[in-house]
């Protein structure tokens, strides 16, 4: 297969999603006619027609308040959140309904909700947000972002699959990254891959910052650092087996995100690494991330995101331990 | 101006079957083709709704429940509007709805273990066709809207209920539903139980228009009725349900009646309304509007509406005995036990954790 972009990835799996199962529906904002603002949903309604894949009106929390209806009548919906800075509007109906609607009827609700995330494309304002840790806080929910188009094509397929809701967070800067994929490779919700070995420090990342991640690796590398870089693919649930069995080896540990530090998701693997991994640390674990302000005006946002600077001066003062 | 598409025809088999003021006219009441049991059954629905409803207040009172939320005074629009519909039409509720849910069947007593805290759904929704309450306001409103295009795009013919209070309508969740729902033309009927209360903000403070002329604006035909007359409730669902299982689109539904009791056993109204207005209401009872109705065609009789009263006393001592009886799930599964169909494994694992730690306690 000749190498395709993320976005032709994730379009391929939803293609692949509406033969396989005719009780799937794609719908958002232009998701239709045009294809889809990022044309990820580019050609799916010609193909599969104006029923299954659908414009809605501009209004997310009722794009996911239908998504409950339909799913209750057994369809599986694959609503579009058209920028990470709108799913706020829907905050309430994912997490008081779509997280909790099984808990208090019984009746799965299979809904996969796509939400491009991350800056980096030199956006406005509300375009860059990096909103994952409002969702892993919430219980009934499953967490992915991929980070290659063959993890987008086959965790979107699982997602899909899945009987329970997914928050499908693709990094929209890495769209038009390129590379071979296998459509039969499952990806299984929960399942951190190693994107790169190593043996000085573990890089731990997700979505965008996964190729920052190796970029920094590459970078150590010329200097006889060893960097493993962990891939988490999945943050609800969270692969711990993976990260301890890397830090079994490295001792040390980096986490990488775009979204703000403080109370950012990267604080939960630190607290997790401290609680099950404690023995096995040479260094307290180090966060890069966003900093403490909201997303900056674009011409910043390279000042502002984490670099390869960044997470090579994090490894440094992990390795200066011990 | 041309770009502006009218969705959902004018046409409207509701209107004509209610007067200005939105009472029933004397023509559609006659014709309604109940028999005279249907017309009972309707009385004893709303005997043994409000009975449960004073029990419900009473085991609270008693320590027994957590809380409760009357829906004393709006027994007609819980029972004229289940009657309306066919029983595999699904109801997306609010949270005062409990009488509705009676009308589809569900145990008192096992609903009331929503309030006693012992689960957050006590029904099967897919047994009744009834919903889980939602508790925050309006969100329901798009669950109906997507089920009925879930129905349409199905080819089916049932329709879907969704019903919400005077408060809801200010909510943009609502607004956003009222636009899908015409714009898709969905098979729904919008019931809005306007009892003039958001607890304690009244009707006038909510909202400075008329909620059922609101709904022209959405592309579909509304209309405010007499919410406290169950056979004009019962005729303006029946009708909208009969048009939107042709295809013809959403409906709204302003039913005014009024809150008689409080908000909720935590509240107290008696700090922002004023006794008059109780009592004026009082006065439009609806069943001893239906019942002095029912008395003068000669189809309910004194022995009748005795044994109804002794039917609804029995049903309460039962909802006291099997409430008292109900036997909590393990803590394990009340808490773990519904939350995924495929637990994660960090999932499973706290839950073991847990229910581990239970043990020998």
């Amino acid at each position: 297969m000749e190498p395709v972009t993320m976005a032709r990835a994730l379009n391929l799996s939803l293609r692949d999603a509406l033969a396989g199962d005719e009780q799937v529906l794609v719908f958002g904002e232009d998701v239709g006619t045009l294809g889809g603002v990022f044309r990820i949903t580019d050609g799916l309604q010609k193909t599969f027609g104006a029923d299954r894949v659908f414009d809605t009106p501009l209004a997310e929390s009722t794009i996911v308040g239908i998504a409950v209806g339909l799913a209750l009548r057994g369809f599986r919906p694959v609503p579009e959140i058209q920028f990470d800075g709108f799913v706020y509007s829907a905050f309430d109906q994912i997490v008081s309904h779509v997280a909790k609607y099984r808990n208090r009827s019984g009746i799965s609700l299979p809904i996969t909700i796509r939400i491009p995330f991350g800056g980096h494309i030199g956006a406005v304002e509300h375009h860059s947000e990096s909103p994952e840790a409002y969702f892993t806080h919430t219980a009934g929910l499953k967490v992915v972002a991929p980070a290659t188009p063959g993890d987008a094509y086959g965790l979107l397929r699982s997602a899909i699959a899945d009987p329970d809701p997914v928050i499908f967070f693709e990094p929209k800067a890495r769209y038009y990254m390129k590379e071979e994929i296998n459509p039969e490779l499952e990806v299984p919700i929960g399942s951190a891959r190693v994107a790169r070995e190593g043996s000085g420090a573990t890089i731990i990342a997700y979505g965008p910052t996964v190729s920052l991640a190796l970029d920094a690796a590459g970078a150590a590398e010329k200097e006889n650092i060893s960097l493993e870089v962990i891939d988490l693919r999945s943050l609800s649930p969270l692969d711990m087996p993976t990260i301890l069995t890397s830090l079994q080896k490295t001792h040390r540990a980096v986490v990488v995100h775009e979204a703000p530090v403080f109370g950012g998701f990267g604080g939960e693997i630190a607290a997790r690494i401290s609680d099950d991994g404690f023995d096995l640390l040479e260094a307290p674990v180090a966060r890069v991330g966003g900093m403490d302000a909201p997303y900056p005006p674009s011409r910043y946002e390279k000042l502002y995101l984490p670099d390869v600077d960044r997470i090579l001066e994090a490894v440094d003062i992990a390795l200066a331990y011990g | 101006m041309a770009d502006v598409v009218q969705v959902v025809g004018t046409d409207d088999p509701v209107r004509p079957l209610f007067s200005e003021a939105g009472e029933l006219r004397a023509d559609a009441r006659s014709g309604l083709g109940l028999d005279a049991a249907a017309l009972r059954d309707l009385y004893q629905k709303m005997v043994l709704i409000r009975r449960a409803d004073k029990e419900a207040l009473n085991l609270q009172r008693q320590g027994e429940l957590g809380l409760w939320g009357q829906y004393l005074g709006q027994e007609a629009i819980h029972v004229g509007a289940v009657a309306a519909l066919e029983p595999t039409d699904w109801i997306f509720p609010s949270y005062r709805e409990f009488g509705m849910a009676m009308c589809r069947g569900v145990d008192p007593a096992e609903m009331l273990t929503w309030f006693r805290g012992l689960s957050h759904g006590p029904w099967d929704p897919r047994k009744y066709a009834f919903a889980p309450l939602a508790v925050p306001v309006a969100t329901q409103v798009p669950h109906a809207v997507g089920f009925a295009m879930g129905s349409k795009l199905r080819g089916d013919d049932d329709v879907v209920l969704g019903t919400f209070g005077d408060g809801a309508t200010s909510k943009g969740d609502w607004h956003e539903a009222m636009n899908f729902a015409g714009v898709f033309r969905a098979p729904v009927i919008l019931l809005c139980q306007n009892n003039h209360w958001a607890i304690s903000v009244p009707l006038a403070k909510q909202t400075a228009g008329s909620i059922a002329e609101r709904a022209p604006g959405y592309g579909f035909p509304g209309i405010r009725i007499d919410g406290n007359d169950v056979l004009g409730v019962f005729a303006a669902v029946r009708a909208a349900a009969e048009r939107a299982r042709r295809g013809d689109g959403p409906y709204l539904i302003e039913a005014m009646t009024y809150r008689m009791g409080a908000h909720t056993s935590s509240d107290d109204p008696t700090r922002y309304r004023l006794d008059s207005e109780l009592q004026a209401w009082s006065a439009k009872d609806p069943i001893a509007r239906y019942q002095s109705w029912l008395q003068g065609q000669g189809l309910l009789d004194e022995a009748a509406a005795a044994a109804i009263d002794g039917e609804a006393e029995t049903m309460a001592e039962q909802m006291r005995t099997r409430l008292r009886a109900a036997v909590p799930a393990p803590a394990g599964e009340a808490i773990f036990g519904r939350v995924y169909e495929r637990p994660p494994d960090p999932f499973t694992e706290e839950r073991e954790e847990f229910e581990a730690s239970l043990e020998g306690t």
